[in-house]
């Protein structure tokens, strides 16, 4: 019966969570630019959360999540474009190609950069940003409508918050199923310890690059719904400094924490925001006040905000051992 | 053929520049495997206090090369000590978050008005430069000045290396802390003096940009820091000898493919020949494979 009732508080959960959000949209306590806030902070749980899978519980050290954040941005922002006669179901389609295109060219770079370890790994994937990053700033020459460095525009805008809300939850909830899978638990291992995990029958090969394609398919979507959040699209917003920001959100939210990466994620976006408005004529001092922050935290929590912790509901009641009597439930 | 071999002095210039900051960067991994991502900063920091040294305060500008040099010192070492070693014995990626933050702070800090300023300045060089013409090829004073001085830093370098005691203690601080401390060598203080020469040699590498390529801003560190690294990596992080030799393959491959390919690419072309060389030597040209133990 736990079970049940743990999904049913969920459930009412994030019903009572859409309602706050919804209620506070409704009254104009949350402005259409905090809107775009609150949509990019969601953008930021999706994104956050496949490099959680990449590195928080796979231990593959990535530097280039914005690569395929940018790759599923730009070839969503194309599909909404071309097929923008068809409403909302290209729009949708534009979701699905986004998640595609990274999950494919994350499949496709996994399998041979995954090869590498460590540090040498960010590296080859910081590497790969770079490469990405100069394509996309030439994209024009292949198609026009990319814009290349000029920047892209005229991708259809969602105007609804719910878009980003019920991704951002499904992608959690998907997160959640993963992590505590076969597979999930298959990636834990191989974090911990590659060589035990292979002796027990985890093949690492096919387990990170599983993994990989998961968390760079999450950033496909987090680019899809990027490029209909913002009518503006440039390379600079997949550039590595990018992808740094995902690292953090992943590394102060604790490694291996669903829960901190999410609000780790949504913190970590509003804060930018609040600096800019908080500091007003000394606005200059918000990239030191942010870099501060930064460095202050983690030396005070090194093992990150959340680390170590996990939000109840998402630890399913079966893989918890509690010592308790045998009595029929 | 005379463009060729001028694209080959173009990219010795670049790589010799590259070499220098790749050295800091080496060193430190070297000794806390740690990338120090706050590296470059340092070494814009360089560029500026130089280019302030010989034109505000009109110093000549070799002392203003060291002013550069003692004050990227001692930034390397306050922000060792303060930011590094609280996490020196923390999970590897809190230092490395810990040193992206101290690169952040650098940046934004450097880019306040009273301090350098966000703009572009473009750096008027200290000395005449002389241009001569050898069978086509052209080569200044200004490139002769960049070879001399990192010829002779990295032959002091070999010598504190491998002729000194501190030497001594930091190719044994490199190889295993714990050891180090059982013979004796005080851990904390070689590594603080590690940071302390990395740290000089990119301020001496600030300034030669500066003169190199006379235009300087708060970001320079960025591209050029990583692209140095890059370089570290390539020839095989760790290894004093690869640094050098990574950062003259970059330079090369970066000035070639400008001149030869697309200039738009050069970015690219460099980091996907450092994916490839990665994939056939995971450790860099000269980087030595080791197995792993169980």
């Amino acid at each position: 019966m736990d079970k049940n009732k743990q999904v049913i508080l969920a459930l009412v959960g994030v019903v009572v969570l859409y309602i706050i959000l919804k209620a506070l949209i409704m009254t104009g306590v949350l402005g259409p630019y905090w809107q775009i806030i609150l949509n990019y902070a969601l953008i930021y749980v999706i994104g956050g959360l496949g490099l959680s899978i990449i590195y928080g519980f796979t231990g593959q050290f990535s530097l280039g999540h914005a690569a395929f954040v940018g790759i599923g941005a730009y070839s969503a922002g194309l599909f909404a474009i071309t097929f923008s006669h068809y409403g909302a179901w290209g729009s949708l389609g534009s979701l699905v190609v986004g998640i595609v295109c990274a999950g494919v060219v994350g499949y496709l770079i996994g399998v041979p950069i995954l090869r590498l370890k460590s540090d040498y790994l960010g590296i080859a994937t910081l590497g790969f940003n770079f490469i990405v990053y100069d394509g996309l700033q030439n994209s024009d020459k292949l198609f026009p409508a990319m814009g290349g460095a000029q920047g892209m525009t005229g991708v259809p805008q969602f105007q609804t918050f719910e878009w980003y809300f019920v991704a951002a939850v499904l992608v959690v909830i998907l997160a959640r199923n993963f992590v505590f899978s076969t597979h999930g638990r298959a990636c834990t291992a191989i974090r911990e310890n590659e060589t035990a995990a292979n002796v027990v029958g985890v093949s690492p090969a096919r387990t990170k690059i599983m993994a990989f394609t998961i968390g760079c398919a999450l950033a496909g979507l987090a680019g899809a719904l990027y490029c209909h959040n913002y009518p503006y699209l440039n390379p600079d917003s997949f550039s590595f400094l990018e992808s740094i920001n995902y690292l953090i959100v992943v590394v102060l939210g604790g490694l291996g924490s669903l829960a901190g990466t999410v609000i780790t994620a949504v913190g970590w976006a509003f804060l930018l925001e609040l600096l800019r408005l908080v500091l007003g004529p000394f606005y200059a001092f918000r990239g030191v006040i942010y870099a501060l922050i930064l460095i202050v935290v983690i030396i005070v929590r090194s093992q990150g905000i959340f680390g170590g912790m996990e939000a109840p509901f998402l630890v399913p009641q079966i893989g918890r051992r509690k010592p308790r009597a045998i009595v029929g439930s | 053929m005379a463009i060729f071999i001028q694209q080959i002095v173009n990219g010795l210039q670049l790589g010799l520049v590259y070499a220098l900051i790749a050295l800091g960067y080496t060193m430190v991994y070297g000794i806390i495997k740690l990338i120090n991502f706050a590296h470059g900063d340092v070494f814009m920091v360089g560029a500026f206090v130089g280019f302030f040294g010989y034109t505000v305060t009109k110093l000549p500008w070799p002392v203003a090369l060291v002013i550069a040099m003692v004050t990227c010192a001692a930034i390397g070492v306050l922000n060792e000590r303060l930011v590094y070693r609280p996490l020196r014995y923390a999970a590897k990626i809190s230092a490395l978050i810990s040193a992206i933050g101290a690169s952040f702070f650098l940046e934004y800090f450097c880019s306040l008005n009273f301090i350098f300023g966000p703009n572009y300045i473009s750096v008027t060089l200290p000395l005449k430069v002389i241009t001569w013409i050898i069978d086509g090829v052209r080569i200044t004073n200004v490139q002769v000045i960049i070879l001399v001085t990192v010829v002779v830093f990295l032959t002091l370098l070999q010598l504190l290396i491998f002729r000194t005691k501190l030497g001594a203690a930091m190719r044994t601080v490199s190889f295993d802390h714990d050891a180090a401390r059982l013979m004796g060598v005080d851990v904390d203080k070689t590594i603080s003096f590690t940071f302390a020469v990395g740290s000089g040699l990119a301020g001496i590498g600030g300034v030669l940009f500066g003169f190199a390529y006379p235009e300087i801003w708060t970001f320079l560190g960025v591209m050029t820091g990583l692209k140095a690294f890059i370089a570290a990596v390539l020839g095989g992080i760790g290894l004093i000898p690869g640094a050098v030799l990574g950062a003259l393959i970059m330079g090369q491959v970066e000035i070639m493919t400008a001149a030869y390919v697309s200039s738009q690419a050069r970015d690219a072309v460099a980091f996907a020949i450092l994916i490839i060389v990665l994939l056939i030597r995971p450790s860099g040209i000269l980087g030595r494979n080791e197995p792993e133990k169980i």
